[in-house]
This record gives structure tokens, sequence and C-alpha cells, in this order.
């Protein structure tokens, strides 16, 4: 199936098998390997990305339901070399060892702070509790989180849409079936498909999720 | 010691890691995003019997699938590979070591073990044919607890094996023990299960494999935490092959907490893979299979006897464990409940007569190896249940039996009479004062008296341990390791280029512990040249020297003053060259702060830099001087280092429903000196983690039929942010004198306390209702149930 989505402000146009998961789409495709696999469960959340502005663990939706959709990823996150708030407060606060959940827990607290500018830390918690990790114990995590809370109400930029108000789709049907014309460019920059780089998968190859 | 008493310096500094940048911008280079030109994909296809014959596989359906390029067999593989090894058959594990081959050829021992590997083009590919492997199967008897395994007519899981004994093995004196306890004023008995868990590092293991026809050279992508170790175990033990002709790389490693210290029946399946199919092959596990097959950790059983005074002093202590080691030995598992386990149980407490005795089991379970602690923890619930029972037995205060039998700071070095390296340094009476005053001790006494009149449960417990880290040294561990196959050095290697630049590379193998950073603030110091000038390197076999890896906390202690003394020898080669170059004699040249000068005249100095472009150059060398500052070092240690502190949690229960609430949890930990605090205490909050999700959340449960019912992260409960409480931390420093540093270990210390000071405290809260012990995980039903006597 052809889809089209916007990633980190660039438009792909793909043909996909339509059982391939977006985590997949995202990491083999479109080599943006920031989004992690950790469980098959979705429980981990090491895989959330944004779509249409909305936290997405990316291994538990299709990449042909994105299409159409503008996907932030962890790598979009910085702009213009510097890094996103919450990033800096990772870093700040030493909240991440081994690395392997940061991806998706900065993205995650990153939309939590867009709902909630000044949480408590018992609604960081709460507001985390899809992101596992092995290594902190969460204690830097929360700190690395009230610390961007309070960067950003000292004034720095926390949005993950550097001033665009992002559009919140109302319902999980809106999710499903996001709107096009959300500036989807006429011509795509970049046009490939998932079967030239991949000998032997193509869409009458059936793909099931196979626990994957 | 020099390099703590400065507190400019870069060490003891709690600065930023320089591994994050690539982290939180999502450029790491985990093992999944490794991609290589060609690169095929591999699936294994497990068991779904825990004990079973395997009579025949059909791989013809899956093979005929588009996409797939193979599909082996344990039959295939074991034409040109041996079995695993086991490195470390401690406990006198000598003609029934039963280690598992790359894929089983006959027989299945537990869910989940590895029958056939499919290779494909995609991963998606791979895993619609794995369902098109046909295996018939002829189910066996299963047993999965250990003591069971032991009776008469339990299922026999390995011919070699009677009764499913791996070993038995036993420390310290049986004599004198039992004498102390038959003559004891006081003896409390009490039977506690150290639950199994299983290690759960985000990121599960994978590995890529390339094998390169043309020189008969493999390469293997690893997530691991010693790939010098998988290389030297799988070439010369698996393949039969020379070291120099396989190299290993381990990629960022997303955690690893021990699961991924062992050689793997995956790596050796795919290097197979890599040569029969011709190409570059990759694996990843799912969690599912991370929870089947990735060696587990603990699962004791343990009968504890504790004999005393009424009067507060413990005077013996009988402790008699059962050991689940799983299907099969993983890599260094009979080492974990002897040496780990057995030599540490009297924990920080003089206690005169001591016995234990420990029988490692096979049963038709997933291995059991090594998990962060390692046996440490497993110690330090039984000594600190055991002191918990007694005090409550003699009715005292259980902070001041802890006081009244502590080792003193006198006593040190001290033998611990187990067959254990005598205890380097300690002062534990600081700790225990501390994590008491920090939680207000007296305070919360008080609180619960009143809040039980109200019907409120309220506990509060207290774990005073020790542990041993730094492991080990390689004479010891031959001796008293008892099969320890190999030595526990640890290796580095500094050079300082020609424009003064500097490159450490260092055996052992960072997993979140942020070596890049800690070495290299250690390197600035003593070379005296910029931290940003320092890049430390690690991970690939082929180009870095030989080590151990990272497990046991030993990284610093060991892995650590290797870099240092290096760092030495560059100092005293610049030295003579700096007094070449002064031209002084070289005993009046002083190096300090990256400059050399003639002491007394630091006006007229030669820097680091400058000493290393003439090293380099080499026009103007010193007679019989090589050129290049480049040093090496194999660090053999002196002796293990010796942790301790004190834990102190409160909790609350609520009657109604059994759930636990930790209210406060404080630790006091002496790690020695601290290079990067940041760091350090980060390892403590995960490490104290862990130990609470054991007593609160985790515990792996298979049925009667060896079927895994924790199978994923849906039924694997390890925690969430709410799921933890906030930690409050402080720290004394006893130095360590094993190294010059006075270092000793910070990654386990955190784990090894927190299980037990939970335990004790959930005890604590119901002890007023008669209850004096439960075992760990405490939820919600099972305390509910222990309130209501159900």
């Amino acid at each position: 199936m052809e889809i089209s989505v916007t990633v980190n402000g660039k438009t792909y146009r793909h043909n996909v098998p339509p059982r391939l998961l977006l985590v997949h789409y995202l990491r083999e495709q479109l080599n943006l390997t920031g989004a992690h696999v950790g469980c098959d469960t979705s429980q981990c959340g090491a895989c959330v990305v944004d779509v249409n502005a909305q936290s997405v663990k990316s291994c538990t939706m299709l990449a042909v339901q994105a299409d159409g959709a503008q996907v932030t990823t962890i790598e979009g996150l910085a702009t213009n070399g510097a890094y996103h708030p919450m990033q800096e407060s990772f870093w700040e606060m030493h909240g991440l060892q081994c690395g392997f959940c940061t991806p998706g827990m900065i993205m995650s607290a990153t939309a939590l702070l867009q709902r909630n500018s000044n949480p408590t830390d018992a609604e960081i918690r709460h507001a985390l509790e899809g992101n596992l990790c092995r290594c902190t114990g969460y204690e830097n995590i929360v700190k690395a989180v009230r610390h961007a809370a309070q960067q950003g109400r000292a004034g720095s930029n926390g949005s993950m849409h550097q001033g665009a108000k992002p559009e919140v789709p109302e319902s999980a049907e809106e999710l499903e079936h996001p709107r096009r014309d959300d500036g989807v460019p006429e011509k795509p920059e970049t046009v490939g498909d998932w079967e030239g780089e991949n000998a032997g998968v193509d869409e009458t190859t059936p793909m099931g999720q196979g626990g994957m | 010691m020099a390099v703590a008493d400065q507190p400019t310096r870069m060490f003891g500094q709690a600065i930023k890691r320089r591994e994050d940048p690539r982290l939180i911008t999502g450029k790491g280079n985990y093992i999944d995003d490794i991609k290589l030109p060609g690169m095929l994909h591999a699936a294994v296809v497990r068991s779904p019997y825990a004990h079973a014959k395997i009579n025949s596989i059909d791989t013809t359906a899956a093979s005929q699938l588009p996409g797939v390029v193979a599909v082996f067999t344990g039959a295939d593989i074991a034409q040109e590979q041996n079995p695993l090894p086991c490195a470390w058959a401690a406990g006198g594990v000598q003609n029934n070591v039963n280690t598992p081959r790359a894929l089983a050829v006959d027989t299945v021992h537990y869910i989940g073990e590895g029958v056939a590997l499919v290779v494909a083009e995609s991963p998606y590919i791979a895993y619609d044919a794995m369902e098109l492997v046909e295996v018939d199967y002829e189910p066996l008897d299963v047993v999965v607890d250990a003591e069971e395994a032991t009776r008469e007519g339990a299922p026999q899981l390995h011919e070699n094996a009677p009764n499913n004994i791996v070993m038995h093995w036993t420390c310290g004196n049986q004599e004198a023990a039992t004498q102390a306890i038959d003559s004891a004023e006081v003896v409390v008995r009490q039977r506690i299960r150290n639950q199994r868990l299983i290690a759960t590092p985000m990121e599960t293991r994978g590995y890529v494999a390339r094998y390169d026809a043309a020189t008969g050279e493999y390469t293997e992508w690893m997530s691991s935490q010693a790939p010098h170790v998988h290389r030297l175990l799988l070439a010369a033990f698996v393949l039969g092959i020379p070291e120099n002709k396989l190299r290993c790389i381990a990629p960022d490693v997303g955690g690893g907490f021990g699961a991924k210290i062992f050689v793997y029946a995956e790596m050796a399946a795919l290097l197979y893979a890599a040569k029969h199919t011709g190409y570059p092959v990759k694996w990843i596990e799912s969690r599912r299979e991370n929870c089947q097959a990735t060696a587990q950790g603990r699962d004791h059983i343990t009968d504890l006897e504790v004999a005393g005074t009424r009067d507060g002093k413990i005077t013996g202590l009988r402790v008699h464990t059962y050991a689940n080691l799983g299907g099969y030995l993983s890599t260094i598992a009979p080492g974990i409940p002897t040496t780990l386990y057995g030599r540490m149980v009297s924990g920080v407490y003089k206690i005169p007569s001591i016995f234990v005795d420990v029988k490692g089991v096979y049963t038709n379970t997933a291995m059991v190896d090594a998990y962060r602690g390692a046996g440490r923890p497993e110690a330090t619930y039984a000594i600190e249940r055991a002191v918990d029972l007694f005090a409550d037995e003699i009715g005292m205060d259980p902070a001041e039996v802890r006081r009244r039998n502590f080792i003193q700071p006198e006593d040190f070095p001290y033998d611990n009479g187990l067959g254990m390296l005598p205890y380097d340094s300690g002062n534990y009476e600081p700790t225990l004062d501390r994590a008491l005053e920090l939680i207000d001790y007296q305070g919360f006494r008080r609180e619960q008296e009143e809040g039980r009149k109200n019907g409120r449960l309220l506990g509060i417990g207290v774990t005073s341990y020790v542990e041993v880290c730094g492991v080990a040294p390689s004479k010891w561990i031959g001796l008293m390791g008892e099969g320890w196959g190999a030595g526990l050095w640890e290796s580095a290697n500094v050079k300082v280029h020609l424009t003064g630049k500097v490159n450490v590379t260092t055996g052992s193998l960072p997993h979140g512990q942020g070596h890049e950073t800690t070495f290299a603030q250690l390197v600035a110091d003593e070379l005296g040249v910029p931290y940003e000038d320092v890049v430390v390197e690690h991970g690939d076999t082929q180009g870095t020297p030989f080590g151990y890896g990272t497990y046991g906390s030993r990284s610093a202690a060991v892995g650590g003053t290797a870099i240092y003394k290096s760092v030495s020898k560059i100092k005293e080669k610049a030295r003579k060259l700096a007094a070449h170059m002064l031209e002084a004699a070289e005993e009046d040249i002083v190096f300090e702060n990256g400059k050399a000068y003639v002491r007394g005249a630091p006006e007229a100095s030669k820097t680091i830099q400058e000493i290393a472009l003439q090293a380099s150059v080499a026009y103007d060398l010193p007679q019989g001087m090589e050129p290049f500052l480049d040093e090496t070092t194999y660090y053999d240690p002196p002796n293990c280092t010796f942790p301790f502190g004190t834990h102190i949690c409160t909790v609350e229960i609520d009657p109604e429903t059994g759930k636990v609430n930790v209210l406060r949890y404080v630790a006091v930990d002496d790690v020695g000196n601290v290079i990067n605090p940041l760091i350090v205490d980060g390892q403590i909050h995960g490490g104290i983690a862990q130990g609470l999700a054991q007593a609160l959340y985790e515990g792996v449960v298979y049925d009667e039929n060896g079927q895994l019912l924790t199978g994923s992260l849906m039924d694997y409960s390890i925690p969430r942010a709410d799921m933890v409480p906030h930690y409050e931390l402080d720290r004394t420093v006893t130095p360590s004198p094993v190294n010059p540093m006075g270092v000793k270990g910070a990654g386990e210390a955190g784990t090894i306390a927190s299980g037990a000071t939970v335990s004790n405290a959930v005890i604590d809260a119901l002890s007023h209702l008669g209850i004096r012990h439960l075992d760990m995980p405490y939820t919600g039903e099972k305390v509910w149930r222990a309130i209501h006597q159900q």
C-alpha cells in the first residue's frame, strides 16, 4: 500500500506491506533508529513517537495507519542543532543510564509538559507509566521532567512543534484516519518503496505481526 | 589518598555524562541498529514443552516459504560445534556438567529452549516460517521446584546427575555451628524463599554474525557485557577455532544486569548460520524469548537457623540452601550460590560459628545465573531476615541487635571464616547511625505505636549489608573459586598521541555505567590533560586489550586501576624524557598537573603535550628509549573490595487490600571514594529499585508442567515510575586500601540491600498480628491473606 508520511518535517512516500508496523517503517525504511523495540506487548514505551501531536507507541500502530500523518521522532526533537529542553534536562539530571528507554521516555515526557506545564511529581510518575526504565529507578527521570518544567516556566521553548499549536485529534477514529490536509507537499522529497532495498519483501508476501 | 583530597580535580566531580548526547538524540548504536549489506534475519523455533524428547523435526514447509534462505536444526550444528562451556564449575561440579548446545539435539529441558533456526530475508518472513517448522515432541515428566527435584522418584533431567544434583557444597565449620546451636539460649528457625527473577534489561539480547570465507574469520556484534570472554569461550570451546579468527564487538548496550555476561546458544547458532548461508545474519530476541530463554536470577529455598543469647549476641548460624540452576548450567552459574553467596552469608556480623550447605539443582526451568548482586542479595536477605527474626524472638530492637553484632573497625582486614578473602575495610556503625537519624527512627516507632491503636499497619525495616566486589585476585578465584576457568584481572592501554590527545582502551564494557565519562575524569586528573582531550574506547576485541568485562561492580576498582597504572607508567616515561629535555637528572624531575619540571624550578617546565610531541617525532630521545607514549597494564587486584551500608525504609499497608505503600526509603552507602557522584547516585537509585521490585512485585512463575506464566511484560511486573518511591541517599567514605584510588564499586549495592530492607519493613508492619515471616513478593493478595489468615 502506498503511504505518504511527514516525519520530522520531511515528507516520504513509500509502498509498504499492510502489516508493517510503524516502528519498523521508521527504523528500517527511514533509518530513524531512535525509536526502540523493548517488548512485544506495548508495555515498555521505548518506541514512543508523536503522531499528529499525540504520543503513540509506534509498535502498536501500522505504518499504513500513519498515512497522511505528521510524525515527530526523537531525531526531530532538537532544532537547529539545539537540544530540546527535555533532552537538556535528561542530560543535566542524569535521567538515563543505558539510554535504551530514553527516546520514548523523552517523547512521553515532552508530551506531558504540553498537556500540563507544571506537573507534580505524582503527576509525572503517573504520566510516564507507559514507559519502562530498568536502570534509573525513575528518580532522575522524575527530576529531569521537573527540571524541564521549571525551565519551561522560566521562558524556554518547550514545544515539540516549534511555535505551532499542536492539533490534537479528538478521537481514536481521527487518529486512525488522519487528516490529509496538513501540509503534505505535492512532490515528496524522497520516493522509494519498501521492497526496493529488501529483496524478497513485497506486498505478496504475508507479513503478519509474528511477535515482532 | 591524594586524588580524593583535591576537590578541584575531576575526580569527585558530578559532571554530566559524555555518553548522553548520542543517546538523548536517538543516535545511539544498539545491536538492532546495525545493518550490513545482504544481511539476513534469524528467528529461533523454541520448545513449547519443559521436558521432552525430540523425535523428529520437519523443516520442509518452512524452507519452501519464499524469502526463507535456510532452516537449521540442532543435529546440523552439532556436526560442527561443541556445547557451550561452563566457565565456573564451582563446588565439585565435575562429572555432571550439562550445558546447552546452539540448538537442542534430542531432548529439551525447559520451555523456550531452541530447536531450530530459521534464516530469511526479513524478520517478518522468518517469523512466518517459524510457524511452519514441524517438531514431533514426546513429552517427559517435569520438575520445576529445586527441593522436589532432589527427592527419590523425581523426574531426572540428565543421566550424569542423580537426583538432579549439580553440586553439594559447604563452607564454614559444621561441628562448631552445630555445637553453637545445640547449646544456645535462643534458636530461631525459618524457611525462606528468594524467588526467581528475570533481569529484564530494556534492550533484549541480539547478535549479528558475519563470516568471511576467504580468511575464515568470523565477526559477531553482540549485546554483551563481556565481549572478550565471549570471544574466548565461543572460539576455544564451541567452535574450536583460534581466538584470532573471531572478533566480537559490543556496540551501545541497552542494559545487562548480569544477563549479558553469559555465552548463549544464539551466539553460536548465528555464527553457524553466517558461515553456512554466506551472508551476515541478525537475530534480535523478542521480549517473550527474553523471559523464556535469557538466564534468570536468584531462586533459592533456604532453611535458616540462628542461635544467640538473650542479650542480643548472635553465636551461631546454620544455612541450608537449595539453589535452582535450571535445565542446564549457564556460564558461571555454579559460582553464584557458592562463592558469591555462601561465603558472604554472615554479612556485617561477627558470628563465631557458621556452617553453610548448598545444593545446586537441575530443574525443567530456564537457566539461573548471575543477576545484579549475584548471590549477595540472597545472602543479605538470609542474614538480615535472620537478624530480624532473632531480634523479634528476644524482644530487642532490630537496630540494636545489629549494632551489638557488627564487625568493629579494628577487626579489619576481617576473615569471616567462610573462605572469603578478608574484608578490606569497614566502619559499619556510622552508616546505621546516619540512616536511623535520616529516617527519624524513634519518631517513626512512636508513630507506629500510635497508629497500631487505630488499626494502621506501619512498619520500618533496617538492613545493614556488606558485599564483595571488584572481583577478583586471579590466584584466589583459582583456589577458592573452585573451577573458575580463567583469571579475573583487567586491562587498559593509554596512548598520548603526537598532538597530546589521549586514547584509552579498556577491557571492561559499560552498558549504562558511564565509563567513557568516569575513566576520562580519572585520566584527565592523573595525566594533567584537559578532560575533553581524553577519549575512552571499549567493546571491540580488535583494538582493546583482553578484559573480563563489566559485572560484579568491578569496573572502577579493577578496570579503573588498570587505567590508573597505565597512566602512571606514561608519567614515569614522561619524567625520563623531560629530564633529557631539561638536561637534568631524572631523580630531580617532578611530574605534576601535566607538567614536568626540576624540583624547585617549576617555571622551566615541559608540558605533557610537549613531551608527547618529542616522544612521537623521536628526533631526540634518551639513549635506549622507545618512541611514543603508549602503555598497557594487566592489573590483577590483591584483594576484592567490600562496600557496605545501611538502608531503612518505612511502609504502610492497607488493611483492606494488603497493598504495601513505601513511605520513605533512606540509603546510606559506603562505596569508598567516588569518582562521579552523579553516576554513583544513579547506580544506587537503580539498584534500590530492582531489589524493591523483588520485594513488592516481581517473581517468575512456572506451573507444574513447567509452563512459564510470566512470559511477557504483561505478566512479569517490573516497576513503573508510579510504583517506586523517592530515594533519599547519603554516604560515608571509607576508602578501600586495595587500590590506589580507594574506590570500591557501586553497581550492585542498592539491589543487595533493598530487597531485605523492604521485606523487614513489611514483616515489621505485620509483626503485632503474629506474623514472623512472609516470602517475597509482597503482593496485595499475599499480604491480605496473611492479615486475614486465609
